[in-house]
């Protein structure tokens, strides 16, 4: 396949970006769509010039790392799958593809079509967790918990933190991240005790990153590759609400 | 000078051995603890739990990983399974039997004492993960499910769909962003460990790049704890991220940290193919699928082009069950892979012609057995990934597998406490050697590193904090800026190179790492001998020597800077690959993955040589250009017997 790539280039946060054309010839449709930035990468490098900075790691769509919008869409055409998942036979022979960063104001440019998605992690370390410490715990077993419970839980825990949802909001918004963990712990008796602290302060964080609000779109769960349902922010602001009216933890 | 190996195994009886030496180490008060500084490089499931669990007893940890987040660390990917003995099927599990079963299964070259205890600590595991919220799979009655993993005749291992790693990871990352939100533990994201520290004969310190402004910074601690991963990506193509290397344990091992067992290499049994030469990395298809998914290869060669559901089953050759009846489907990963390519070998392999390197992994019988319903309810995340790759349908037609490079056993020598041979530096998880001999069993790993931050490292790092005088060191100190400035100097070697000061790559560093990976493939890999390893000592100087004059790396030091990152990463993969080599001609015989095909049963099986090789190699960095040093700790076996493993 011959294709011409339109990517962004940005030399550092500060920097005006701009779109540059790349020509790239000679890619097999079998090839992943990182693969193909890897060869275009050589050919640059080869004339000794500058390669596109991008980010992946494990290249099978569970780390997050990678993530790129690809012709106006975060993680490109292809529902239900990370940029790392796409492959050249998704795209046709000739065709002009547009490559850009995730684009928020909560996600400084970093390099090109790298971004600081550091913002995720602080509204994760304001109350994504169940307070225990190592050391001995009732055996596993001692809580039964329901299978659709626990599967239902699994669904929202299964979020890769990889910031689409946030790319893919015309409001920038952090919502179906922040609700996905809100409801993973919500839906688990381990949850109760933390319940109300965990999600007002989950949400403050948020919205003190900068994230934008939440506004009933739903291109962030289009966007997910783990397909996190809308149906978490709901769930995100019942929590909230509930922990506003009610703001002891007893549940 | 040799260095001394005291592997400082406790007294007594092997079930007794840890709880006697819990109550015999060292522990530092609470208000002491807060007086100590820890560094843990990583935040794999080994780095996050260690930096969680210290800083919850009271240590001030420091943190640091390669990515943008702790979360993206490579235990994330891991899919099948997590072991551990809590017997809840009731079918016979104990504490003796995943002992047993993981001495076995690494082929009798690893410490009892050291598998005793992580089988020990297993149960305690899925506890704590369950109390973090981590959404293992359960049944309807509300207990938790379990299935089988190979090399073991009990259902052991607990699984969340077929992303097990991630839940676990995911458990361990909130415990540690818990304690970065109460100050415990300070985060350094995007920062690699370029060099240690090492003064009057200790580890004091840290030199990590910063990823985005490429500054060379300093970091002082009372002790180091690498959770940095193992190194297989020397190989280029494996199932391991784009960014895992082996770097920060070898420049430990150049400051002085023994090496043991490199040569020992998990190649897993069920890989997607490798497709073609712009591939970037092999996918895993979990070794769960053999729970239920049958291993085979047509009888005859003119069979492997056709259809595969219009070979009849006699016409299938079910190898793995018809020559282990006990185990079937579900032998070790070394007995696995080593099979497939026995077939192969013999022209029976199933892929692209004219290599057909590729076995069938079917489901058609589960499904006949199951129904559709419950085989996705069991795999169906992994059959997705597996169409996304191939364009294939598992339902309709088998899977195409074959092996590839995925875990190494081989690391960092540590003693019981996890200390490597530099005092005040230990290795957890897959950085160290301790645990799986010559061969890791499934679901292995992720109990291990779990074991060694949760359970074992917090206790054990006590006893040196405890004990040690540690006087205070500053950034300023000679031992910082000479490590300092030899960084500086591995960077100029890129940067001044040939290839980059023409200003036209004369070669790309992804064009030598291909090169460097299919001389290890080739001769380090499955099978190996003499001459190949020979032939490797000699090419992978020489691809060495290439790189350094001719490679390109645009760019400067002082930014964001991928290709240079890289280019340090694959330079020290030269080293690792030429010791992996090294150890492995000197291991004359086969043991478990390690396998010389010199040395092989009548049926071919790996034959371990005991008289002569039951040892773990240590090797030992003698300085620039010159050879490594041999040094050997023996095995000792007081409770299990030594055999030829055997899985009919």
């Amino acid at each position: 396949m011959n294709l011409t790539l339109r990517v962004w280039k940005q030399d550092g946060p500060d920097s005006a970006g701009r779109l540059v054309d790349y020509p790239v010839t000679d890619i097999d449709p079998n090839a992943s769509f990182l693969e193909m930035m890897d060869i275009l990468n050589e050919q640059i490098m080869k004339e000794g010039n500058d390669p596109i900075e991008f980010e992946s790691d494990c290249r099978e769509g569970i780390c997050g790392t990678c993530g790129l919008v690809i012709n106006g869409q975060a993680h490109g055409p292809k529902r239900a799958v990370a940029t790392c998942q796409l492959y050249m036979r998704d795209f046709h022979d000739g065709q002009v593809i547009t490559v850009e960063p995730w684009r928020a104001d909560s996600f400084p440019v970093i390099k090109d079509l790298v971004v600081d998605r550091a913002a995720l992690d602080r509204i994760i370390s304001a109350g994504g967790y169940i307070s225990v410490r190592t050391g001995p715990k009732p055996d596993a077993n001692a809580t039964p918990i329901a299978k659709d419970k626990a599967d239902h839980a699994f669904d929202m825990a299964a979020c890769i933190g990889c910031g689409a949802c946030v790319a893919a909001c015309p409001n920038a918004s952090a919502s179906l991240f922040t609700s996905a963990k809100v409801s993973h712990m919500a839906l688990l008796p381990q949850g109760q005790v933390e319940r109300s602290r965990r999600v007002k302060r989950m949400v403050d964080q948020m919205d003190h990153e900068g994230f934008g609000n939440c506004s009933n779109i739903g291109e962030c769960s289009a966007a997910c590759p783990k397909k996190i349902p809308l149906e978490s922010i709901a769930r995100m602001k019942r929590e909230y609400l509930r922990a506003v009216v009610i703001p002891n933890d007893a549940s | 000078m040799a260095i001394e190996l005291n592997g400082k195994i406790p007294d007594g009886p092997l079930e007794e051995k840890w709880d006697r030496h819990k109550a015999k180490i060292k522990v530092v008060s609470p208000a002491n603890k807060r007086k100590f500084t820890v560094i843990v490089v990583g935040t794999g499931l080994g780095g996050a739990s260690a930096a969680a669990s210290m800083a919850e007893m009271g240590y001030n940890v420091k943190s640091f990983c390669i990515h943008d987040s702790p979360r993206r660390a490579h235990s994330i990917a891991a899919q099948g399974g997590i072991n551990s003995t809590k017997n809840y099927p009731n079918d016979g599990d104990s504490v003796w039997r995943l002992f047993y079963d993981t001495i076995k299964g690494g082929d009798y070259r690893s410490r009892e004492a050291n598998v005793y205890r992580l089988a020990q600590c297993s149960a305690s595991i899925i506890d704590q993960a369950v109390a973090q919220g981590v959404p293992f799979a359960r049944e309807y009655g509300g207990e938790l499910a379990n299935r089988s993993f190979g090399g073991a005749l009990v259902s052991r291992t607990f699984y969340a769909r077929g992303q097990t790693g991630q839940q676990l990871l995911l458990g361990a990352y909130s415990a540690l962003m818990r304690q970065v939100d109460e100050g415990g533990v300070e985060l350094f994201a995007r920062r690699e460990m370029v060099d240690l520290v090492v003064v009057d004969g200790k580890a004091r310190g840290i030199i990590t790049r910063n990823l985005v402004t490429g500054e060379l910074e300093r970091h002082t601690a009372d002790a180091v704890v690498l959770a940095s991963g193992g190194y297989g990506r020397v190989y280029f193509l494996s199932t391991n991220a784009w960014n895992s290397n082996g770097s920060a344990a070898w420049r430990c091992h150049r400051r002085g940290a023994a090496f043991a067992n490199p040569c020992y290499v998990q190649i897993h049994p069920t890989c997607i193919p490798v497709k073609g030469e712009q591939q970037s990395k092999l996918t895993l298809m979990s070794e769960s699928l053999r729970n239920d998914g049958r291993v085979w290869v047509p009888k005859t060669r003119q069979d492997s082009l056709a259809n595969a559901h219009n070979i009849d089953v006699s016409k299938r050759d079910y190898y793995l069950e018809r020559r282990y009846p006990s185990f079937g489907n579900l032998v070790p990963r070394d007995v696995a892979s080593r099979n497939a390519k026995m077939m192969t070998d013999k022209g029976l392999g199933v892929g692209p012609e004219p290599q057909r390197l590729a076995v069938y992994l079917d489901f058609r019988d589960a499904i006949d057995r199951l129904g559709v319903h419950k085989i996705d309810e069991r795999y169906g995340n992994l059959f997705d990934i597996y169409k996304e790759i191939t364009d294939d349908d598992p339902h309709q037609v088998p899977m195409k597998i074959y092996p590839a490079v995925h875990y190494t056993m081989g690391g960092l020598w540590v003693d019981y406490n996890l200390m490597t041979t530099i005092p005040g530096l230990y290795a957890v998880g897959e950085a160290n050697f301790s645990d799986h001999g010559a061969n890791r069993l499934g679901a292995s790993a992720l109990m291990q590193g779990l074991c060694d931050g949760y359970f074992v490292l917090p206790y054990t790092i006590g006893d040196y904090l405890g004990s040690e005088e540690l006087k205070p060191v500053k950034t300023t100190h000679d031992a910082f800026n000479e490590a300092v400035d030899s960084v500086q100097k591995r960077v100029n070697v890129l940067l001044d190179s040939k290839g980059t000061r023409s200003g036209k790559a004369r070669h790309t560093v992804l064009e030598l790492y291909r090169e460097l990976g299919l001389t290890m493939w080739d001769n380090v890999g499955m099978a190996r001998t003499e001459e190949g390893l020979k032939s490797a000592l000699q090419k992978i100087p020489e691809i060495k020597q290439k790189f350094e004059e001719t490679v390109f790396v645009p760019g400067s030091s002082d930014s964001f800077n991928k290709t240079l990152e890289l280019g340090m990463r694959v330079h020290d993969f030269f080293e690792i690959g030429e010791l992996m080599a090294r150890d492995a001609l000197h291991r004359d015989e086969s043991a478990g993955g390690h396998f010389r095909e010199e040395h092989q049963t009548a049926e071919g099986e790996a034959l371990r040589d005991d008289e002569d090789f039951s040892y773990v190699a240590a090797w030992e960095w003698k300085g620039e250009g010159k050879e490594h040093e041999l040094n050997k700790e023996n095995l000792v076996f007081e409770n299990v017997k030594l055999t030829q493993r055997s899985y009919k």
